[in-house]
């Protein structure tokens, strides 16, 4: 407690009857169901927590009922920012689900909360006041919630039907002008949809007057899956989160365990991990501007792109056999040392990089078509703030949050960079954050590895790592805490954690709750993209259709990390 | 596949030096030598329509990409209508919700068509063992080549486009196999028997 700032000061005697507590640089809520919307508007007008970053549902049933907050099974738990600050808070609020509660909806102080609310209904069946009961990510046939405690993990749920293009009749329009309208879907197999995402749009003409989205066709289960793998079996899935650049989520998700253990892993992790996660934002962002090109018509820049990306992929490779889907963290450090000759590579494709981007600056950046074509769809920063926009759409909106800056973790606070800034929140602005991002990454990487700390790549502490073999071998400790690890795996202590880092789309943060044994009891993932998405129905409408498939590409939404 | 078999040609299973022969004399009937002209040309310009959903789609853009250029096969031109295409590459996890998306393309394509399978969880599910991921598209669709990997690698990519290829010179494909096709084919001879009458 020791360390705690005024402000958790004046938090603590505030809601000290609401039960305050603060812990992993997270304060702590807890309240009920009929004082939240008091605290909520008590926490964004007086304390300015601005931006809400999640909300999620978690199950009890697993826990034992003396641990259960108010003897309820349900908890309705909200991550709230405080981007000038930079202090997170969560409220966690106990929910009696069986006994017909329902906790009144955060849509009013945040429009961001709109997803988040229907996941928690999707997944727990938690009810929200004034929602309407929709699922969001799974199919709409499916019979009851998936991640309930007593929901079995492999108990699948064919669809018969995909659901039907439908929109209710819009009561400010006259007959005539109805008559003109035209109903159009796209997706899910669409080129522009990039795989995964559905559009039904009522058209007039060109232009798009209300739409629908319709996500949740790549949902994998991350979370359930989480639930029945060990800490470190995790690490494949989160590499299939965002598969453009999964080092940063490996990265993390083993930040956020490592936090949880109080875990200090060696400098050499830190710099390595510092690298991968720069270099992985540099190809996912070469991903985002090349597929956005050919989404306008652009097709050689998505070559030049692909190109540089591939270099990178024979770096990937080199380190750890893979190329795409890597795995390269471990909790307590990196999975393995570097190869002989592995710097001077890096260093190399971080040279032809830097070429590579001037030519796709050469080519884009002063192109009438492709300006006036991305000049659209514009959002201001207020507004990006209230849909919980984090990430390069933040930034372009004039929004100058960058988490490596406000809470630098590893050695992000003694590498100099800067975080580029928009000003209009249109397509454009986010294509120049992007470009400037990477020369930026670049810059940070030429930096880590020209100081390039020595010694270990893993942490040394028992609890996390495997001893060196020769200890094994020897003498009966480490053989038995090479047993035990293997046995029964990373165990961190019971406690909860939200850890955030700054990856290529956005703020993505793992909520992890353990109770003590080899698997985690409840895993949330925060996904950028998610909350960046919701906002497309509104920003798109009375734009036209080419100007929303440009926006699409521009927001960068990766169905991994969006459906989970 | 060992490059002698390939060379044989499909007309009859003939040796080398006999093939060398056929090379310079073409002795063969009209209606065979149509369906071998056919075969050759389809299975050097297949046109993929790529189902990608997930990760293996990034992959397959490499695939498609600068250095691995899928053009070298005959397999460059990428369509997105089903009307279009006749190879179809699942790249990517299936999930229930996407299954009937899945199935209604398949069925939009014009016979003849192949499938890919490209990847772990297309194959099989892969390691999503989970409520919503469909253990393997073969439960909806007839597959004709899986490609293991978790993406699988752009060669092992090339490989089993050049399986199909050998597939399509020796005439299987699992379309035809498929109580689908056997369906089609009797109501079709069902339908001619009634016009006949």
């Amino acid at each position: 407690m020791q360390e705690l700032s005024q402000f958790g000061k004046d938090l603590e005697s505030n809601f000290a009857k609401n039960s305050y507590s603060y812990k992993f640089e997270n304060h702590v809520i807890f309240t009920d169901t009929k004082e939240l919307l008091t605290v909520m508007a008590k926490l964004k007008d007086e304390f300015g927590f601005n931006m809400l970053l999640d909300v999620c549902g978690v199950d009890n049933l697993k826990r034992p009922a003396s641990e259960w907050t108010h003897g309820k099974r349900f908890e309705s738990v909200y991550h709230l920012l405080n981007m000038e600050k930079n202090e997170r808070i969560r409220v966690r609020v106990p929910v009696d689900v069986e006994g017909g509660e329902i906790v009144p909806s955060v849509m009013s102080f945040w429009r961001g909360a709109d997803w988040f609310e229907r996941e928690a209904w999707d997944m727990f069946g938690i009810s929200y006041l004034g929602r309407k009961k929709e699922r969001l990510l799974t199919h709409h046939e499916f019979v009851g919630h998936a991640l309930r405690k007593d929901y079995r993990s492999d108990h699948n749920q064919p669809l018969s039907e995909s659901i039907e293009i439908n929109f209710d009749a819009d009561p400010s329009i006259t007959p005539e002008q109805a008559a003109l309208r035209e109903w159009i879907n796209i997706g899910p197999s669409h080129p522009a949809t990039h795989g995964t995402l559905r559009i039904m749009a009522e058209i007039e003409g060109e232009v798009i007057k209300r739409s629908k989205l319709e996500i949740g066709y790549l949902h994998r289960c991350f979370e359930k899956m989480c639930e029945t793998h060990l800490y470190n079996q995790v690490i494949p899935y989160t590499d299939r989160l965002n598969y453009c650049s999964s080092p940063m989520n490996n990265i993390g998700w083993c930040k956020a365990i490592e936090d949880m253990m109080g875990i200090e892993i060696p400098d050499r992790a830190k710099a390595l991990r510092m690298v991968l996660a720069e270099i992985s934002r540099v190809i996912d962002h070469l991903v985002c501007i090349g597929a956005g090109a050919v989404d306008l018509g652009a097709l050689t820049s998505f070559w030049f792109c692909f190109e540089l990306r591939e270099r990178v992929y024979e770096l990937f490779e080199k380190l750890c056999g893979a190329r795409l889907t890597v795995s390269l963290t471990r909790v307590g450090g990196m999975a393995q040392e570097l190869p002989v000759g592995w710097v001077t590579d890096c260093l190399e494709v971080v040279k032809h990089i830097e070429k590579g981007v001037a030519e796709v600056d050469r080519l884009l950046t002063k192109n009438k078509i492709y300006v006036d074509r991305t000049r659209v769809c514009p959002i201001s920063a207020s507004q990006a703030i209230e849909w919980g926009y984090t990430g390069p759409c933040l930034r372009a909106a004039g929004v100058n949050y960058d988490i490596r800056k406000a809470n630098p973790y590893y050695f992000y606070k003694d590498v100099e960079f800067e975080v580029p800034v928009g000003q209009n929140g249109d397509n454009y602005d986010r294509y120049l954050v992007r470009m400037e991002e990477m020369r930026q990454s670049l810059r940070i990487i030429n930096q880590v590895l020209g100081n390039l700390p020595s010694g270990p790549y893993q942490s040394l502490d028992k609890r996390v790592c495997i001893p060196p073999k020769k200890e094994v071998y020897t003498n009966i400790e480490g053989l038995m805490n090479h047993f035990m690890l293997i046995m029964k795996g990373v165990r961190p202590p019971v406690g909860e954690i939200y850890s955030a880092t700054e990856a290529a789309n956005g703020e993505l943060g793992f909520y992890v709750i353990s109770d003590g044994g080899p698997n985690p009891y409840r895993v949330k993932v925060r996904p950028p993209c998610f909350a960046i998405y919701q906002s497309f129905s509104e920003v798109v409408q009375n734009h036209m259709i080419s100007d929303a498939i440009a926006e699409l590409g521009a927001m960068n939404i990766i169905a991994g990390e969006l459906d989970r | 596949m060992s490059t002698n078999k390939r060379l044989v040609s499909p007309i009859a299973n003939k040796s080398e030096e006999e093939f060398a022969l056929d090379r310079l004399v073409i002795t063969t009937k009209a209606d065979s030598f149509l369906e071998w002209a056919k075969r050759w040309g389809q299975s050097n310009s297949l046109w993929p329509f790529p189902f990608g959903t997930a990760c293996c789609a990034i992959e397959y853009m490499a695939v498609v990409g600068p250095k691995y250029d899928a053009s070298r096969f005959g397999a460059e031109v990428v369509r997105f209508s089903p009307r279009q295409s006749d190879l179809m590459i699942v790249a990517g996890t299936i999930s229930e919700k996407q299954a009937p998306v899945l199935k209604r393309i398949y069925d939009q394509m014009a016979d003849p068509k192949w499938v890919v399978a490209m990847g772990a969880c297309a194959s099989s599910g892969g390691f999503y063992r989970a409520y919503h991921v469909v253990q393997g598209i073969s439960r909806d669709i007839p597959v004709d080549v899986y490609i293991p990997g978790c993406p699988p690698t752009p060669e092992a990519v090339l490989q089993g486009i050049m399986q199909i290829q050998d597939r399509i010179k020796n005439g299987v494909s699992a379309y035809n196999d498929s109580t689908a096709a056997i369906e089609a084919k009797k109501e079709k001879a069902a339908q001619l028997a009634t016009t006949e009458n």
